[in-house]
């Protein structure tokens, strides 16, 4: 009997110190970046461009670039990712082929973010010749979320229990009808808590968009979604690595990555927001 | 009041894949009238009642051989519209499945489906089905509230006022009673005992004593076949097979 507890606490305490180990990771490198970069921080920071040889001045046009680059991630990314998601969980007959369907998206999610950027060079900016562009970078990014969306998508319809379905048909709905008064309403904050973790990680790539539109440095803002643009991750990785005075600029690369990092988790955050408004909300 | 065929079918055969389900199943659901399954597990009683409103066309690998005929027609005939068909033989379903909305958008659903814009008319038919369903009473003053807040019983009649506000002919029962206690299960027999009147009812149960109470025809199946099918009464004083007469008496099953 008393070993039996002493096993209990043991097994605990384990689960708990590694529980507390990551926390503990995490904490520091926040504490890291905060620390070195909170200094650089400031609203000059956030509201002019880069200048003399990106030594001084702020990241604004990579703020700005990161933005909407997001965006036109979200619009390939989110309604594509959906649809497909619907297709596959509700109309998709399970056959052979679309097990290897899912499979391959399962392996999508797999693959190094550089290949994406590589295939966006030869699709968007070669073949379909949309250049090295802002729309470029989006659609590439947009494939490396499409895999997240869908899988995540996949999971929230896979939620809702079957007899809505079959609740809803039995009254002389269609299935179109069934699926969008019944199914849809539900599962779309499970759709989006899914693709806004998508949306963050595409966020935070430098691979796909070096060679799809990212522009070393640009004095002015784009113009159109034809135009290069700067981004957080790319400047971030310039200014770690690429510039002609590394020591000089790192408060810099350091107030670079505490942005980025606020926005990432600022997106994730909304995604948590809407998980538990939702879970809040679930009666089933 | 003599007694008219709502529901019949003809050598009726079901398979899940190569799994046969049905055997060449011959059963005549009079119209206005309760007509009970009854069998042990995995006779085939829910599957057959299913095939009524073609709810086993979702299920990959399902065929269906022999007819079903209502009202004379073939419901498996390609001229027929399943979604037409679904809005004239309604389900209530074994675990009470009521979606996650109002009580009054519950039982507005079918008619919001259906193209039932009017709100006044939408209302009208909303209480009308709930005092059909004897849950008016119960709900009035709370039609806003979200379904999930009634009683399990309360759920199930709500979603049998769902089921009668598209006004189907026929109301399929699939065990309605197995998820709700001794009392709600008494409520509900007494809803489908006054329902007859104007709804032909088929009501698959395994609990022999309500299909005596509830049934004026009864069916027995087993294993997939059809062993007998007759009017309650005789089915349960004087059943001709024996096999019918092991099960009523609680021989096993």
């Amino acid at each position: 009997m008393k070993k039996k507890k002493v096993v209990q606490f043991i097994g605990f305490l384990l689960l708990r110190m590694c529980l507390y180990t990551v926390l503990a990771i995490l904490l520091l490198f926040l504490y890291d970046i905060g620390k070195k970069g909170g200094g650089s921080i400031s609203w000059e920071f956030l509201s002019q461009p880069p200048r003399r040889g990106m030594t001084q001045g702020g990241i604004f046009p990579a703020i700005v670039g990161t933005l909407v680059v997001t965006i036109v991630t979200a619009v390939l990314a989110i309604p594509l990712g959906m649809f497909a998601a619907i297709y596959l969980n509700e109309y998709a007959k399970q056959s052979r082929l679309t097990r290897i369907i899912r499979l391959a998206i399962r392996n999508l999610s797999g693959v190094p973010s550089i290949v994406y950027g590589l295939f966006g060079v030869i699709l968007f900016v070669n073949i379909l010749k949309f250049g090295t562009s802002i729309l470029s970078a989006g659609l590439t990014l947009g494939l490396l979320t499409l895999p997240w969306t869908i899988t995540a998508s996949e999971e929230a319809l896979k939620t809702i229990p079957n007899s809505y379905r079959e609740g809803s048909l039995a009254l002389g709905a269609t299935k179109w009808q069934s699926i969008r008064t019944n199914v849809l309403p539900y599962a779309i904050p499970g759709m989006l808590t899914g693709t806004v973790l998508g949306l963050a990680r595409a966020a935070g790539e430098t691979a796909p968009i070096l060679f799809t539109g990212a522009a070393f440095y640009l004095p002015y803002l784009p113009k159109s979604l034809s135009d290069q643009f700067m981004a957080l991750p790319y400047h971030l990785y310039i200014m770690a690595t690429q510039h002609h005075a590394i020591q000089q600029v790192r408060p810099l690369a350091y107030g670079t990555a505490l942005v980025l990092i606020v926005l990432v988790l600022g997106l994730n955050m909304t995604a948590i927001v809407i998980r538990f408004r939702l879970r809040r909300k679930r009666r089933w | 009041m003599d007694i008219q065929p709502k529901i019949e079918t003809k050598n009726l055969s079901f398979y899940y894949g190569s799994k046969q389900a049905l055997r060449n199943i011959n059963i005549i659901c009079a119209d206005r009238r309760v007509t009970a399954i009854i069998g042990p597990s995995g006779c085939g009683k829910s599957t057959f009642i299913r095939t009524l409103n073609r709810m086993n066309d979702v299920i990959a690998g399902a065929r269906v051989e022999g007819e079903i005929l209502i009202d004379g027609v073939n419901i498996n005939s390609p001229a027929v519209d399943v979604v037409e068909l679904r809005k004239n033989v309604g389900m209530v379903f074994q675990k009470p499945n009521p979606f996650p909305k109002s009580i009054f958008d519950n039982v507005a659903y079918g008619l919001r489906i259906n193209n039932g814009k009017n709100r006044a008319k939408i209302e009208e038919v909303v209480e009308k089905s709930l005092i059909e369903a004897a849950l008016w009473d119960e709900v009035k003053d709370r039609l806003k509230e979200n379904a999930f807040a009634l009683s399990g019983g309360q759920q199930q009649r709500l979603c049998i006022a769902r089921a009668m506000a598209v006004e189907p002919e026929v109301i399929l029962f699939d065990e309605p009673c197995s998820a709700i206690d001794p009392i709600a299960t008494a409520k509900i027999e007494d809803l489908i005992m006054k329902v007859k009147k104007d709804y032909t009812v088929v009501i698959v149960t395994h609990n022999m004593q309500q299909a005596a109470r509830v049934s004026d025809f009864t069916a027995f199946m087993m294993l997939g076949d059809l062993i007998e099918f007759d009017k309650t009464e005789t089915i349960f004083t004087n059943p001709a097979d024996k096999l019918t007469e092991d099960y009523i008496t609680g021989r096993f099953g």
